[in-house]
């Protein structure tokens, strides 16, 4: 919303500075974007008068200037073709800063001529691209005399944001309002006293809207003017319609606009001549059609309200006039309409149709209800005063809709919710200088809420209202204050262990990265995705058009990235949700990583290796172990689902619960991806680790024995296809209370060893307790270990 | 008599020379063995002592002692300092280029956007809140009617959500546009008092240089009988200014809109460009960086909670934006591109969790 300095003091009697205005507005809501004092950027630019131009001497297209600047005269050198004895111009000093360029201006010697200034075009200035020749002013202009104030340039524009819900400041009085009830001055009264029409309207209003939809258009004010001429609008218009950016284009649109951004108030102007018949507002039919002020076609649906005539529709409410029956400069009879249509109804027609129009934007928020009637009335004044004529007895279909309304506000309330003591009085006054009525005293006051603030719908808007305006740095600032003084933990079990995933993952040398949750479909399909609940309906590109089913493709592509910039070792990882339902539960925490590459980069003391499954299996061990997870009772199996490699995955379960895959991805989806080389992966399933039951913090009692362990080391000869875990788990089995740990330290085949047979070295370290063992009892021992192998893997011991 | 003696001290001598100019440990152990040796000459001139008489016995005997005491003390001594120098040349020739490179340590790092989340939870923890969680994908319910904002609302249209198809019973599903759907979620669950975080992830649908589809937020939601817009000031002045880690940050309240709190207030931090570098701290200049205000009773109520019994207040900021400011990184794109090069710029080193007792700031 943007609007002059001085538009604001039509509304406001204020002593108070520009910096004083702008300071204040924030602290009422109203957020300045930004403030433009011309006056100020241009205040080195004067009128100039050209007493000599001659021939450069040393320049074909070159004159030597002097111009007369009021104080002095100085030499200027001008290419302008116009620059010539007798004109006035703007002229620019050194220093200046050029609007255009932004450069300051120097003085300086062109072709051996001195040059001390400029003379500017209007390009320079920043108020067009005309760049042919220099500004010619008005001769009568005062030499010397500031050139913002002569182009009425000179009041600063103010642009302020509106939140959704102050419908009542996107005209300037309601800005002048809030900040009158600031104490930034006085409210000037606005005259709306009617203007009696001298005739009656020929074109009336034919509504056909639905009765059981009365809001859809309950209020309409129409008003014939004939004999009007659209001649272009008085300079003072034109110039604050300039200044907020809006092309002046003729009086009967510039009043129209100038209304709507004065007091808020949307008008339509027709031209009458171009109407056939009355004026009819209904629902449009399918397919429907208009071509618009913004000369484009809309089709529209059923659902729309339309306005038109015999000839059809051509304007679409509350939106957007049409091309066929608006005013141009030929115009002399005018139909005004000003109406109430269903905010609601307005906002859904507006965004099927993707039009944005300043009318819409009002509509939308909600109008004053009973602005129909004043606001014909504004602008029946304005009309007549710029384009003469007369004016009809309005057109009135329907009346104010019921607006209005009373809350109870209590004092107590003030403070119980803001903590501020806000005197009574002052209540009274902040509440009454917003335009509520208040009634009653002492705790409990009644306060009818004006028309133009419907977005007040009880006491809490009202405690808010009053606070506002006294000010929020009024508020006292209270420290929260705890239950207790040391504080309890905020995170609960499964936060913590997310957080403790992320910190071992990075402790584990990989990267933590944070991804989009969604990715393509076609990634989605790659990992189990491809669900249509899951698909987004207006995705921001197709890239990105489903909630991804796993973690890992989005890190492949980021891999892929890096390994484009140059980086092909990568090793990242990332903790956070996948989808494999819409609803709450299908939301899943999972801790995902990849790994790709070498292990290491290349170092004069070691060589370097591809990484590979165990590389990935170890990252998953290692989190598991660090969560609490029994590690050592975890069964590994080949099942890993299909975007992992067939031969080199696995995945760990616990019981019935899977806690992780890992393995390397199957080159088929790798390729897919565009990626051809081996990426190692993981995904550990955070929800589903039980979170370790509180034991409190006590640890088992930990006996050091004192006599030393003993090591023993097997090989042993087993068909190929069997498990190693399998031979681990009969080995720990063979005597549970002896063996401490085995430690496989040598897988073989080949030489040796028989065909589709393979060759795994164990070491065994036993923890003797009491007394030393003796040969017969590590006999005893061997003997069982060999035996428990022989009877579970069938394996042989290798001699 | 005494021309043997002087014979045996010029074989002392003889050998105290050999001693000295031996350069080498087998030298010295040669020396050792032709004197002191069992063959060695000290040790033959003693086993002829047995032939003199007693008397001259026992003045030869004290003269060999001491002849082979001082012989061999001085092998000794020799030996050693051969041992040092010996010692000492091997270790020379055993000399390594200190210069070349150690070994190659990778280390991990943590997302900023984790280690932001861990701060402010950090913080908020000390004022008593603990961290909820709630689903992305969510009604159009909870995302928006309880909180006050109704279809065709123009804040329904500026958020630009993302759609996802309705369930089975029609009911319209989008991707949260902001974390305040935990809220409802919270208070339909737990009577109050509540004083609650929730950071997450959230969902626009917008894309450039300043926006992201996907972006993280954190929700603060306190609900009791007597927190006022003071705690609420109070409550967010203190995080500015332990998070910023600027004990006299200037934090300003401007009354603002938001559907479901009532009233509302934007919060600004000060700030400078004084010299074109921006710094957070007293300044000429303010910064938007949160939204927040008194829950709106509407809201409470649908939430099965007595407006008249209880209120509170909420707040809502971005976390990149947040971790931008106060880490200074320019762009907020590259949060999520993974390229490792910023992610260990960016980073920060695991074992780095922030606590209050070391200071939020590092």
């Amino acid at each position: 919303m943007k609007f002059t300095l001085s538009w604001l003091k039509d509304h406001l009697e204020t002593k108070a500075s520009l910096d004083e205005i702008c300071d204040k507005l924030p602290m009422l809501g109203l957020e300045v974007e930004s403030v433009q004092d011309r006056a100020k950027d241009l205040s080195d630019f004067i009128v100039g008068y050209v007493e000599k131009a001659q021939q450069h001497p040393n320049a074909d297209r070159l004159r030597l200037c002097i111009v007369d600047i009021g104080a002095e005269k100085v030499q200027v050198v001008c290419g302008a073709p116009n620059a010539r004895a007798g004109i006035k111009g703007v002229f620019a000093p050194p220093g200046a800063r050029i609007p255009n360029s932004g450069d300051i201006l120097k003085k300086g010697v062109i072709r051996g001529e001195e040059s001390n200034g400029m003379l500017c075009s209007e390009r320079e200035m920043g108020i067009s691209d005309e760049h042919e020749g220099i500004i010619e002013l008005d001769p009568n202009a005062e030499v010397g005399a500031g050139y913002a104030t002569l182009a009425g340039l000179d009041d600063p524009v103010i642009d302020i944001a509106i939140t959704p819900d102050r419908a009542d400041c996107l005209g300037v009085r309601g800005i002048a309002r809030d900040l009158a009830a600031a104490g930034l001055g006085t409210l000037k009264p606005l005259d709306t006293s009617p203007v009696k029409g001298t005739f009656k309207s020929s074109i009336n209003w034919q509504v056909n809207l639905p009765d059981e939809e009365p809001a859809l258009a309950p209020y309409i004010v129409g008003r014939f003017f004939r004999g009007v001429k659209n001649v272009p609008s008085p300079k003072w218009l034109q110039d604050r319609l300039t200044a907020i950016g809006l092309r002046p284009i003729s009086a009967l649109v510039d009043i129209t606009n100038y209304i709507m951004l004065d007091l808020g108030r949307p008008l339509h102007a027709y031209d009458a001549d171009k109407i056939n018949g009355d004026i009819f507002i209904r629902l449009a039919e399918t397919g429907e059609k208009y071509l618009a002020l913004d000369g484009k076609e809309y089709t529209f649906s059923e659902d729309m309200i339309v306005i038109g005539d015999n000839n059809g529709v051509d304007d679409l409410a509350g939106i957007m006039g049409g091309e066929r029956s608006g005013c141009d400069d030929q115009t002399v009879n005018m139909f005004l309409e000003a109406a109430i249509f269903d905010p609601v109804r307005t906002a859904s027609t507006g965004r099927k149709l993707n039009i944005i129009s300043d009318a819409r934007y009002r509509f939308e928020r909600g109008l004053d209800p009973t602005s129909p009637g004043w606001g014909s009335e504004m602008a029946t004044k304005m009309i007549l005063e710029i384009c003469g004529g007369e004016a009809s007895e309005l057109v009135v279909h329907g009346r104010e809709p019921p607006w209005q309304r009373t809350y109870m506000l209590r004092h107590s309330r003030i403070k119980a919710l803001t903590g501020v003591e806000v005197p009574e009085e002052k209540t009274l006054d902040i509440l009454k200088d917003l335009g509520f009525k208040v009634s009653g005293e002492g705790e409990k006051i009644n306060c009818e809420v004006p028309p133009w603030r419907g977005d007040v719908i009880g006491e809490a808007d009202l405690v808010e209202e009053v606070v506002r305006i006294w000010g929020f740095d009024n508020i006292p600032t209270v420290s929260m204050q705890n239950d207790t003084i040391i504080p309890r933990p905020s995170l609960n079990p499964s936060q913590i262990i997310e957080g403790k995933a992320k910190r071992t993952l990075a402790n584990r040398d990989m990267a933590e990265a944070v991804t989009y949750s969604f990715l393509s479909s076609q990634h989605a399909i790659l990992f189990g995705g491809d669900k249509h609940e899951l698909k987004l309906m207006n995705p921001i590109s197709s890239d990105l058009d489903e909630m991804r089913p796993s973690i890992i493709p989005n890190l492949i592509s980021s891999a892929l990235k890096n390994s484009n910039m140059g980086n092909p070792d990568v090793a990242i990882f990332e903790v956070g949700p996948q989808y494999t339902g819409a609803s709450a539960e299908g939301q899943q925490v999972v801790a995902a990583g990849i790994r790709t590459g070498q292990t290491a980069e290349r170092h004069w003391s070691n060589v370097s290796r591809s990484v590979d499954v165990f590389d990935v299996k170890g990252d998953v061990v290692a989190l598991l172990e660090v969560l609490g997870a029994p590690v050592a009772n975890l069964q590994t199996s080949v099942d890993a689902p299909d975007w992992y490699h067939p031969g080199k995955s696995g995945v760990l379960r616990l019981g019935p619960n899977t806690l992780a895959y890992f393995g390397e991805i199957h080159p088929t989806v790798l390729r897919t991806m565009s990626v051809d080389y081996p990426i190692m992966a993981f995904e550990v399933f955070l929800n589903n680790l039980h979170s370790p039951r509180s034991k409190g913090p006590n640890r088992a009692l930990l006996k050091l024995e004192p006599l030393q362990p003993v090591k023993r080391d097997f090989a042993f000869i087993l068909d190929k296809e069997i498990p190693a875990e399998r031979l681990l788990r009969a080995v720990r089995g063979a005597d549970k209370n002896l063996i401490r740990d085995v430690i496989l330290f040598d897988s073989y085949e080949g030489k040796g060893v028989p065909e589709n047979k393979k060759s795994l070295a164990i070491a065994v370290t036993l923890q003797p307790t009491g007394s030393s063992l003796t040969e017969e009892e590590l006999e005893v021992l061997s003997n069982k270990i060999v035996g428990q192998v022989g009877k579970q893997v069938a394996g042989q011991l290798r001699t | 008599m005494v021309i043997i003696m002087d014979e045996w001290l010029e074989l002392k001598a003889n050998f105290m020379k050999a001693i000295e100019e031996s350069s080498d440990l087998e030298a010295i152990e040669a020396i050792r063995i032709s004197a002191v040796g069992k063959k060695g000459s000290i040790t033959g001139l003693m086993k002829g002592l047995g032939a003199l008489d007693a008397e001259k016995r026992k003045e030869a005997g004290q003269l060999l002692n001491k002849i082979k005491t001082e012989v061999t003390a001085a092998i000794d001594s020799r030996k050693v300092e051969l041992e040092r120098t010996t010692l000492a040349a091997q270790l020379l020739k055993d000399r390594v280029d200190v210069t070349l490179p150690a070994r190659p340590e990778t280390t991990g790092s943590i997302h900023p956007i984790t280690q932001t989340i861990d701060e402010l939870t950090a913080i908020f923890c000390q004022m008593g809140f603990s961290v909820a969680e709630g689903p992305h994908i969510e009604t159009d319910y909870y995302n928006f009617t309880a909180l006050n904002i109704p279809p065709e609302h123009p804040a329904r249209q500026e958020q630009d959500t993302f759609y996802l198809p309705p369930d089975d019973t029609g009911v319209p599903r989008v991707l949260r546009t902001h974390t305040s759907p935990v809220q409802i979620r919270t208070m339909e669950k737990i009577p109050p008092p509540i004083k609650i975080i929730v950071p997450g992830r959230t969902f626009r649908s917008d894309h450039d240089a300043t926006h992201s589809p996907m972006f993280h937020q954190v929700e603060g939601l306190v609900i009791d009988k007597k927190s006022h817009m003071g705690h609420l000031k109070g409550c967010l002045i203190d995080f500015c200014r332990a998070f910023f880690g600027v004990d006299d940050l200037p934090v300003r309240f401007r009354p603002s809109y938001f559907p479901f709190t009532e009233p509302s207030a934007e919060v600004d931090i000060g700030c400078t460009r004084e010299g074109g570098e921006f710094r957070i701290g007293k300044g000429d200049d303010w910064l938007e960086i949160l939204g927040s205000g008194m829950v709106h009773p509407r809201v409470l109520a649908g939430c099965g909670i007595d407006p008249d019994e209880y209120q509170g207040f909420a707040f809502g900021m971005g976390i990149e934006r947040i971790a931008m400011l106060k880490y200074g990184i320019p762009d907020l794109r590259p949060f999520y591109d993974s390229d490792i090069r910023w992610l260990k710029h960016y980073g920060f080193v695991p074992l780095d969790i922030p606590t209050v007792s070391k200071g939020i700031n590092q």
